[in-house]
């Protein structure tokens, strides 16, 4: 028997031990893939493509469906816990709460960045963007949107799972949360890509990153009283 | 919990002069609006609403969220069940003054805007905050087990009031169209003193409205809360 890791070590261990099960299963990950893909397309029928320009539609396209494939992702982290109980061996275990809750972001993290991963490039080749110098910063803009989405998604599924309807409840507590980080994602994607000066999108970067702080902070401390004890 | 050395809350609560004395205030509000405050030069009677728009969306906004959140921080401090029935309590009238403020709004919007609904920052940030209310409440009601619950909801409410401010913000790069605030701001009230008195006393009436409303209902919950105890010991 080791020490006891530090916060930082336990929260790789429980990311890792997440990211194992997702990866040898992977259904949870296809199928939020899949969606994702799907939505896309769909999305492109919704609109009359002559009276709008799908560059135009396209940042909103891409943060909508980010959402909605992220919430499939963050039903499962605590949902993955329920069978046997398995939540009591990670309770159990020899690390703090907040060790607990950011190795579980941490998983959803990697999972939502995997699904952006490839639903970016989808929207650049179906929408016909500009694959030019913004897709750097649009890669910047999504690490920020998918941290702010993780930190409050994870919560919400650690509660939601306790509920009686936890499938309905995860996308009504999270959605309204959300509201901010869509539309500072879309508004400050919507500007790079056209080829704006970053200056334009700074406001909008600006309250992603905020909303990232503070968002992250509130609820690693919050964590632990989702918790039975 | 409510252990059986307590006394029995009321069982049958006696009339509450409180919700009287609000509903004839209220009502003596409307008179005095309708009759005996001057119609506005540029809006027409459509101004009237101010009376009861801006009245409701203070109490619903300042008053009944800030005691949910404040209540639901002090409840994950101190763990007094009370904490957690006014947080309930504050949410579920609250949700009812949000409510007023939002159908009362885009009667005012059609006159004066042309249009019943602008996605305003104002305008947005209210109509998230009633999900956010709504979503709270459907919270409450989907957990079971009565400590989970008040630990739940309170996480929920504390992020809530975190949440509020970035909508308002981001929605205000939008541009705003909403009136700016003609009392609560730094300069003289920017109403005509006939309104002015209606306004503060439709203001009084609808805070001992909101007073009388969310004692009701937390006795409602401290009712309930004693009835499920005494039933869990005869189980």
């Amino acid at each position: 028997m080791g020490e006891a890791p530090g916060t930082l070590a336990a929260s790789w261990i429980v990311a890792r031990k997440d990211l194992a099960i997702e990866f040898r299963t992977r259904t949870a990950f296809l199928s939020a893939l899949v969606f994702a893909l799907l939505g896309v397309t769909i999305f492109y029928f919704a609109w009359d493509a002559t009276a709008v320009a799908a560059a135009d539609l396209a940042p909103g396209v891409l943060w909508v469906i980010f959402t909605f494939a992220g919430l499939l992702g963050l039903q499962r982290s605590f949902g993955s816990e329920l069978a046997d109980r398995a939540i009591d061996g990670l309770l159990g275990a020899p690390i703090s709460r907040e060790a607990i809750y950011l190795g579980k972001a941490l998983a959803n993290l990697v999972f939502v960045s995997g699904i952006l991963a490839v639903t970016i490039p989808a929207v650049v080749l179906f929408y016909n963007l500009p694959f030019g110098p913004g897709i750097g910063a649009l890669a910047g803009i999504a690490a920020l949107a998918a941290v702010g989405l993780v930190a409050v998604g994870t919560l919400f599924s650690a509660m939601a799972v306790n509920t009686r309807m936890a499938e309905l409840l995860l996308p009504m507590l999270s959605l309204p949360f959300f509201v901010p980080i869509v539309m500072g994602a879309a508004q400050s994607s919507a500007r790079l890509m056209a080829g704006r000066p970053i200056a334009e999108a700074w406001p909008w970067l600006r309250i992603l990153v905020a909303f990232d702080i503070v968002f992250v902070t509130a609820c690693t401390l919050a964590f632990p009283y989702t918790l039975d004890e | 919990m409510t252990s059986a050395s307590e006394p029995l809350p009321t069982a049958r609560p006696r009339r509450d002069p409180l919700l009287g004395v609000a509903i004839v205030a209220v009502a003596l509000v409307y008179v005095r609006a309708l009759a005996f405050t001057p119609i506005e030069v540029r809006q027409g009677a459509a101004q009237k609403i101010l009376y009861i728009h801006a009245t409701s969306a203070f109490i619903a906004l300042y008053v009944a969220f800030a005691l949910m959140a404040i209540a639901s921080i002090l409840y994950l401090w101190l763990k007094d069940e009370k904490l957690d029935r006014v947080a309930e309590s504050a949410a579920e009238v609250g949700l009812a003054f949000t409510t007023v403020v939002l159908l009362t709004g885009p009667l005012w919007g059609k006159t004066i805007w042309g249009a019943w609904w602008t996605w305003d920052a104002r305008l947005t940030a209210t109509l998230f905050l009633w999900f956010i209310i709504l979503a709270y409440l459907l919270l409450r009601g989907a957990v079971e087990e009565r400590g989970r619950r008040a630990r739940y909801s309170a996480v929920l409410g504390i992020l809530a009031s975190f949440l509020v401010p970035f909508i308002h913000l981001s929605v205000y790069l939008f541009r705003t169209l909403h009136p700016m605030p003609i009392l609560l701001k730094p300069s003289a009230p920017s109403l005509p003193n006939e309104m002015l008195v209606t306004f503060l006393f439709s203001f009084a009436a609808f805070t001992l409205l909101f007073i009388a409303l969310l004692r009701l209902r937390y006795r409602m919950a401290t009712l309930r809360d004693y009835v499920a105890d005494r039933e869990q010991e005869r189980a």
